[in-house]
């Protein structure tokens, strides 16, 4: 039974990838570049999600990661002259190597502590950024020239290549967290979410755990980082700023924590819902703080993890 | 100028600081020690009595002075009331569970900043001083209304340590704060302290901004730095100790006034985000907070 | 019957304060052996196994199992190791399933014995039904656990340390709340847990003491007031004293 329950789940995870294959063929230009776009920020939401709606470690400082990853990248190409392949490698490194030290520090506090010294790493992050504005040039960033942003021969500018890396990125990332939270330490991670010390008197080191789950959402985040740095051309300082910790959060609240499909669902609901209401109200900001709150209130689970507790119990 | 009258001035100016600082950290730390929530949209109170004060200040034409004390009046007591609004609305329905109320909140900073950009718009506007005289040492000239805030911002915290320490209203909060089921045993109406507390923290955050607007002027996006600042004034001083937050709003206030002077702010504010940083980590205390006040 | 001391602790100290909770006990448990820990409310026994497993750091003393000092190594490295602890009250994940519950405890020992190798998932799902079935909860597996009655969450949490496949199963009060009928099981359980393991158990209720202990330590004020067979700690005066009152 268990067996047919897991092949149901991967079916339905491989078809969205496949959905998300054919609609490059199917959608007009503008959407074309939204849904790309919308692809690599929900790969950066993913990641988020196994800290968050897996482990239970509200985190509000990922901006930093993210920011790792696409300093890590823009950076080494425009200094360094290196090129895409390895500065997208180099941007993850980067993620990985600051998310570490983030969590030796940060994993000695819980609950509001453990929120706050994100937020003020991630702070001091932003402002180191603007600080070297010699080689950042701070708020205002820079652009990554065309022609540097090629992978082989792949031209990572081009539209339709563009879309096929983002989607890339996503399925990648998708089928590493569903591997993980079906996977043995998978269940760990929740373990520590629902009873961390239950979990301590079963064997299991929770800081360890955490920071596993703390690194690997790091790596995702600088994963999507670096590629949104290849893929856009633009590497600055808003990448930094709190916002860009805000809203991984906010796409997993809205599609659901703990599930793995939700920030895919919840980026391009958010993505859509700024996108349609921009037609007769500018309040981006309003958007975004009115979905927090309610989303707080009313549907703590979120969009997929409503519909697991409602319809799909098997949904991972 | 040489060094001494320029450390003179870099301190009257952290000393400005560190007085509008002390009021609303004070806030923030009342919040959170009494209701254990992390009220991150305390900055746009913060903004939003700044924002009040120069349209409070621009009913009056042509008498600054009367113009400046209906907004000192007037501005916090429309943000209080908006704080009530915003705790009977959605703190109370989340039980004040710190995680979700942080999420709440951040969603209220949005709602705040956006209702002040659609209304006010993003231009940064004066509201003229109530005074306007000079004091004058021996190398410079240096505005007397800054000694004005300096005094109020005295005046105001003796206030909220008197209401504190010897009112019933302080005994009841203190009590809600040691415990909050025995207090509601008891019979003290815990959700109107909490609401009253919520209201009295943007409140003081509110009364500091409208100090502040005749010397740094109003504008949508001016609650980020009173924020972070008061987080790290908090933190450092102790979570939820209030004279511990005063003494590092004092501390943090003067440094970064007089850093600033000589330094580069920037550089002031990666050192003093990881020290709060780091202080979490290995003294969550504070620095400052050995003992609770 | 001279088996291996699997447990061993000496001169183990605990002050909380001025109040020394567990005072300089001395205490050598045989592999093989079900020993029960007695003694009035307040004698130390919960401090005393919170002591043994991890939970806490002892102020002075040392502890040793199968030779080894273990006295510094943190709670989750000596379950690792083979000491199981059950919690006093009843600590399970209330919003996981049954078998996640114990499948949790069953891989932590695959996780440690690696010669298990790539079959893992296999003996994973067949060690996690055999833990349910030895306490008759496979055919709830799927259920969330906190929806279970009280007595099978103590159940399950008995299923959880035999799946960590322990040498030493710690059982902290293991039938307070239960049913009569219910005692009954455990003790039958338990007896059969003794085939594989050592036991170790703090209880309260004196028929299941004297029903299922090889050996009993009895504490008091922190220190060993006495030990032995069941019919000698029923027999000596200082424990009489102790439990009715001087």
């Amino acid at each position: 039974m268990n067996g047919m329950v897991l092949d149901r789940a991967l079916a339905l995870h491989l078809g969205v990838v496949a959905l998300l294959f054919v609609l490059q063929f199917i959608l007009p230009a503008y959407h074309h570049g939204i849904v790309a776009r919308v692809l690599v920020l929900a790969s950066f939401a993913l990641g988020y999600n196994i800290l968050f709606g897996y482990t239970g470690l509200l985190s509000l400082g990922h901006a930093l990661f993210f920011g790792a990853g696409i300093y890590g990248t823009g950076l080494v190409m425009r200094e360094f002259g290196w090129p895409a392949s390895a500065a997208l490698f180099s941007g993850i490194l980067s993620a990985v190597t600051v998310s570490l030290i983030v969590g030796f520090l940060a994993l000695r506090t819980v609950g509001v502590a453990f929120m706050i010294v994100t937020l003020m790493f991630a702070q001091a992050g932003y402002l180191t950024s603007l600080y070297f504005n010699e080689f950042t040039r701070g708020d205002e960033g820079f652009v990554l020239q065309q022609a540097t942003r090629v992978i082989g021969p792949f031209d990572l500018s081009e539209p339709t290549t563009r879309y096929f890396a983002a989607l890339l990125l996503f399925a990648i990332g998708l089928l590493i967290k569903l591997a993980l939270v079906r996977s043995s330490t998978g269940r760990v991670l929740v373990s520590i979410r629902e009873n961390e010390e239950r979990s301590r008197m079963l064997g299991y080191n929770p800081f360890r755990y955490k920071l596993l789950a703390l690194v690997v959402s790091g790596a995702f985040a600088g994963a999507a980082g670096a590629m949104y740095g290849l893929l856009f051309g633009y590497v600055g300082a808003t990448f930094v700023t709190i916002q860009y910790s805000i809203f991984p959060l906010l796409w997993v609240l809205l599609g659901g924590a703990g599930t793995v499909l939700g920030p895919l669902v919840g980026t391009l609901f958010m993505f859509y819902l700024v996108d349609l209401t921009s037609g007769f109200t500018t309040a981006s900001l309003l958007v975004v703080g009115v979905s927090l709150v309610v989303l707080i209130l009313w549907f703590p689970k979120g969009l997929l993890g409503t519909v697991r507790q409602r319809v799909l119990p098997w949904l991972p | 100028m040489e060094f001494g009258p320029h450390l003179l001035l870099a301190s009257l100016e952290g000393a400005v600081a560190a007085a509008v600082l002390a009021l609303t950290a004070l806030g923030l730390s009342l919040v959170f020690g009494v209701m254990r929530v992390v009220n991150v949209a305390h900055g746009e109170f913060f903004m939003l009595g700044a924002v009040l004060a120069w349209w409070f200040a621009n009913l009056v034409v042509g008498n600054p002075a009367l113009g400046f004390i209906i907004a000192l009046v007037g501005a916090p007591l429309v943000v209080g009331v908006m704080a009530l609004i915003a705790d009977r609305l959605v703190l109370r329905r989340l039980h004040y569970d710190p995680e979700a109320t942080i999420v709440a909140t951040i969603g209220m900073l949005y709602i705040l900043q956006q209702l002040a950009l659609t209304f006010y718009g993003p231009d940064a506007r004066p509201v003229v001083a109530p005074i306007n005289f000079r004091v004058n040492f021996p190398w410079f000239g240096y505005s007397g209304y800054k000694f004005i805030v300096i005094a109020a911002a005295v005046v105001l915290m003796l206030g909220v340590w008197l209401l504190l320490a010897r009112t019933k209203i302080g005994l009841i909060m203190r009590a809600t704060q040691y415990d909050r089921e025995m207090a509601q045993a008891f019979g003290i109406p815990v959700q109107r302290v909490y609401a009253g507390v919520f209201a009295l923290g943007a409140m003081l955050a509110a009364v500091a901004a409208v100090l502040i607007v005749p010397i740094q002027q109003a504008h949508y996006l001016m609650g980020q730095d009173p924020l972070l600042l008061s987080f790290i004034v908090v933190i450092i001083g102790g979570l939820g100790s209030l004279r511990g937050t005063v003494v590092a709003a004092i501390f943090i206030g003067m440094s970064d006034g007089i850093i600033s002077v000589f330094f580069s702010p920037t550089l002031a504010k990666i050192l003093a985000t990881l020290l709060v940083a780091m202080v979490l980590v290995y003294r969550p205390a504070g620095l400052f907070g050995a003992r609770t006040a | 019957m001279a088996a291996v001391t699997l447990l061993s602790a000496r001169g183990l100290t605990r002050a909380f304060g001025g109040l020394r909770a567990v005072d300089q006990v001395d205490f050598d448990l045989p592999a093989g052996q079900v020993r029960a820990v007695i003694g009035p409310n307040g004698a130390g026994k919960t401090t005393f196994v919170n002591l043994l497993c991890g939970r806490l750091a002892p102020s002075e003393g040392s502890i040793h199992f199968e030779g080894k000092d273990i006295t510094r190594q943190p709670a989750h490295a000596r379950v690792a190791s083979g000491i199981a602890y059950t919690f006093q009250i009843t600590s399970i994940f209330g919003k996981l399933s049954l078998y996640d519950n114990v499948a949790l405890a069953a891989q932590r020992r695959l996780i440690s014995d690696k010669t298990a190798g790539r079959a893992a998932g296999g003996l994973l799902h067949r060690r996690t039904m055999a833990a349910l079935e030895r306490v008759e909860l496979a055919p709830l597996a799927q259920q969330i656990a906190g929806s279970l009655s009280y007595g099978h969450q103590r159940l399950l949490e008995i299923a959880m340390g035999l799946a960590l496949g322990p040498k030493l199963l710690i059982l902290d009060e293991p039938t307070q709340g239960l049913a009569d009928g219910e005692i009954e099981n455990f003790v039958a359980l338990v007896r059969g847990v003794a085939d594989e393991a050592t036991v170790l158990l703090i209880e309260h209720n004196m028929g299941v003491v004297m029903n299922l202990a090889d050996r009993i330590t009895v504490l008091n004020f922190g220190k060993v007031l006495a030990e032995g067979s069941p019919a000698e700690v029923r027999a000596d005066a200082a424990v009489q004293s102790a439990y009715l009152g001087a």
